[in-house]
């Protein structure tokens, strides 16, 4: 579904994404790790057209996509999240949901429609007529992913969607992340938390300093020594490793 | 829909004022009202649909009311063939303006400054050819024929001006029912997230400065008709492109009735200090300076904000603030 | 082309014009810097200035050289509580605001004047309004030399005390990082008045600089206006060298292109620089990439 090859770009003398090259397959929800400041955004960023890449390419559904304008990438059926969320603030829950309804359907009355519904999957029934700046933290990234799929994307990239929520709200938006992937749509996303990476998660790359340092299911890399080190730093993962050989 | 309805009422109440008012005093504040709103409407399209606040919108309405006396007085055209000629300029202008400035991203006050200064290119321009009739203008010869585009009575300017005005808000009406009405609105909120769903931030954009400025251009061919006589600093000034964007403030931005609200305030209010002040110059326009430091200060999103919280703050980003 | 004998006095008066104007943009650029105010008032304010020292002189016989003594402090008190009472309100903090704020402050002040004094353009004269000294072989008029020399002394003042002053300090602390400075215990208000207040001292100078070779109306503050955001742009919003040299050459300009293309069709290029800066290079000169 996407393929992404030696892709790098640099920010003054900083190499924020070098060489970064992954297989996406369709059908799977996947994630990206990494901690802060690995380049993980700005990977999809690139990959979504916002930053264009110093080097390497990316094709998407068998076609290059390398370097098009974002709202190109959208029409093509991968469709992003925004970390920090960004909704429509003077606009209803609805209105906001309705703007990526309307990619594919022209009729305001049928993308009305066809928010509300999509709305309603993910939980925000309630609280169509409200203004998206009045909703709470947990609301709006549930607008934000409602958006989102109200575009009918093949591929969501999910720019971590579950920061910010308390362990109660987690635990409601993760069976909604299933349900998208088992309505057909792929899902790549950035998660800190691990949780969620390892209960929903079938495959991970995991970034750090802009490169890619290891990928494989969660169990894999969980157990991976040079992941634990990006983590927790190479003093604790010293220590963690003469733990365990000592146990 | 109810606000097709309002509307049409409206239309009808206007066209029937001819029928009970006839001191042309009195007709010509209708007149200039209506005229008001309809540059209103057309800033409100591009600013409070679409978030792009200009400061030189007069650009567009200096060269609708030049084409308009350039064609007639230079070329002998009809003034009713000069008007789509106009309108179309300005449409054209507002594409030079809008993707010269989108294409290299300008936005808040550093598009409010380009416009000031393609204005300002405007009018130098005007005042130097004699083409346009440098410092001292055009007049249009006075026939006071409909078929001129002119009327021995006010009530068939008065027509006009309602009509060029139903259009601004049937404009207005279909942005906000329509998709592309919606994928302005949130270019408007959040620029970004409107990218990232599949909307081409720069066609969009370029098409509502050409609609605003094609809507800015028929204001000038009014203006042009309604006076017989355009200069450059009436033309290209400060002036029109003030009284473009304090009805909108004052009524209530991104809004259908705000430019019409915003326009009949301010109007009143001329009024109202024209009487109690007399003709001394100066003196309503600084009303209007005041009331526009004290809706920004105290109610932004303008009269209509008053009744809904709906209407689009008077600073885009309050929106995203929030 | 031109012959050096036309072009050389030209460029005289331009730099002689273009220092006056660098005076005026100092202090919009410093407004910018500090506050991220862009002050539409500022060609108003100007205005109001230059009435001040033809009153100055009208009614008290005060030399406009002098009347830098009464001016400058007034104007700068007049822009301390200008921005504390008035724009700080209406503004609520925010920045966006304040654009039309400035905006309904300048057709506030432009027709109040329109108003009180009528749209007659009044000048003044001195004993030395039509004398000219010999630079190098041009004629030029004294008011525009000691123009130069005076908006040079202000701009040295200015930039001194920005260095080497606490206040100075705080201003640019400020310019630099809003928040990290409240933080360390700045008053952020009473230096945001302070620099409004020094912005329009600037003002105060300029017009006591320009009003004997120039002429004040009501409506004198809109060509100040434009010209002053070219020249801020042109060096850089916030950099007072930017300021300086973009006075220097906005006024070469101008006065080489009124020489090239006449009175009228002159000034475009300014406008046109201003709109290729905004379009290809928006942090100017010495400005940095926003």
């Amino acid at each position: 579904m996407l393929e992404v090859r030696g892709i790098s770009i640099s920010f003054g003398g900083l190499k924020a994404v070098e060489d970064v090259s992954l297989l996406l397959k369709e059908g799977t929800i996947a994630s990206l790790i990494g901690p802060n400041g690995a380049g993980k955004s700005t990977l999809f960023a690139l990959v979504s057209g916002f930053l264009k890449p110093l080097r390497g390419s990316a094709r998407f559904l068998g076609k290059d996509i390398t370097g098009l304008p974002p709202h190109e990438i959208c029409r093509r059926g991968m469709v992003r999240t925004f970390q920090i969320v960004q909704p429509f603030a003077a606009q209803t829950v609805r209105e906001n949901v309705a703007v990526g309804a309307h990619l594919h359907h022209r009729n305001r009355r049928e993308a009305l429609a066809r928010a509300e519904a999509v709305a309603t999957r993910v939980g925000l029934a309630g609280q169509l007529d409200k203004l998206a700046s009045s909703l709470t933290i947990a609301g709006r990234k549930r607008l934000e992913l409602a958006r989102a799929l109200a575009a009918e994307p093949r591929l969501l990239l999910l720019d971590e969607v579950l920061a910010g929520l308390n362990p109660q709200e987690i635990n409601e938006m993760l069976p909604v992340i299933r349900a998208i992937r088992d309505s057909g749509i792929t899902v790549l996303m950035i998660e800190h938390v691990m949780q969620a990476v390892m209960s929903l998660s079938e495959y991970t790359w995991v970034l750090n300093y802009g490169s890619l340092i290891a990928q494989g299911t969660p169990a894999e890399i969980s157990n991976n020594p040079q992941v634990i080190e990006a983590y927790l730093g190479r003093g604790t993962a010293e220590r963690l490793r003469r733990e365990a050989a000592g146990a | 829909m109810k606000e097709l309805l309002a509307l049409m009422g409206f239309g009808i109440v206007m066209a029937a004022v001819p029928l009970f008012v006839s001191s042309g005093f009195a007709l010509n504040i209708i007149i200039m009202t209506l005229y008001a709103a309809l540059l209103g409407q057309a800033w409100n399209i591009l600013a409070g649909f679409g978030g792009q606040f200009s400061f030189g919108h007069a650009v567009f309405f200096g060269t609708g009311a030049y084409v308009a006396a350039v064609l007639q007085v230079r070329f002998g055209w009809n003034a009713w063939a000069a008007l789509p000629a106009a309108v179309a300029l300005g449409a054209a202008v507002g594409a030079l303006v809008g993707a010269l400035s989108f294409r290299y991203g300008l936005r808040g006050s550093y598009f409010a400054l380009v416009t000031l200064a393609f204005a300002e290119v405007f009018r130098i321009l005007s005042n130097t050819f004699e083409f346009t009739g440098a410092g001292v203008g055009m007049m249009i010869p006075l026939t006071e024929s409909a078929a001129d585009f002119q009327f021995a009575s006010r009530a068939g300017f008065l027509y006009v001006i309602l009509a060029f005005t139903l259009i601004a808000c049937l404009v207005t009406w279909w942005l906000k029912h329509s998709r592309y009405g919606a994928w302005l609105q949130a270019i408007r909120d959040n620029e970004e997230s409107a990218a990232a769903l599949g909307v081409n931030v720069f066609r969009v954009k370029l098409g509502a400065i050409m609609i605003s400025g094609a809507l800015m251009a028929a204001g000038g061919v009014f203006y042009t008709q309604y006076f017989h006589y355009i200069d450059p600093h009436i033309a290209y000034g400060p002036g029109v492109s003030v009284e473009a964007l304090l009805g909108p403030i004052v009524g209530g931005m991104g809004t259908l009735f705000g430019p019409l609200l915003g326009a009949a305030a301010l109007h009143l209010l001329g009024e109202l200090t024209r009487s109690l002040m007399g003709d001394a110059p100066g003196v309503s326009l600084m009303t209007y300076g005041l009331v526009l430091v004290l809706m920004v200060t105290f109610l932004p999103r303008g009269i209509i904000g008053l009744f809904s919280g709906r209407a689009a703050p008077a600073k885009p980003e309050e929106a995203r603030r929030a | 082309m031109l012959e050096l004998s036309i072009l050389f006095p030209s460029i005289l008066n331009g730099l002689t014009t273009g220092a006056v104007y660098a005076l005026i943009a100092l202090g919009l650029t410093l407004i910018y810097g500090v506050l991220h105010i862009i002050n539409f008032a500022h060609g108003a304010l100007l205005m109001i200035a230059l009435y001040g020292v033809f009153f100055l002189h009208q009614k008290l016989g005060l030399d406009p050289y002098a009347s830098l003594l009464v001016m400058v402090p007034a104007m700068f008190a007049l822009g301390y509580l200008l921005q504390r009472f008035v724009i700080w309100r209406a503004s609520h903090g925010k920045d966006e605001n304040i654009l039309l704020v400035t905006l309904g402050l300048a057709i506030v002040l432009e027709n109040l004047a329109l108003y009180v004094w009528r749209s007659d353009t009044r000048t003044i004269e001195t004993a030395y309004t039509f004398s000219t000294v010999n630079i190098l072989g041009a004629m030029i008029s004294v008011p525009k030399v000691a123009a130069f020399a005076g908006a040079l002394a202000v701009g040295a003042a200015l930039l001194l005390l920005l260095a080497k002053t606490d206040l100075g300090r705080a201003i640019r602390a400020i310019a630099k990082e809003r928040h990290g400075a409240k933080l360390v215990g700045i008053d952020v208000e009473h230096v945001f008045a302070m620099s409004f207040g020094i912005g329009l001292a600037c003002l105060g100078a300029a017009a006591c600089f320009l009003l004997p070779s120039y002429y004040v109306s009501p409506q004198v503050g809109n060509g100040f206006v434009l010209i002053a955001f070219t020249i801020v742009v042109l060096g850089g919003m916030g950099s007072f060298a930017g300021a300086l040299a973009g006075g220097f050459i906005i006024g070469v300009v101008e006065s080489v292109g009124g020489l090239w293309l006449g009175e009228s069709l002159g000034q475009i290029g300014i406008f046109l620089i201003f709109i290729a800066v905004l379009l290809f290079r928006p942090q100017g000169l010495f400005g940095a990439r926003a």
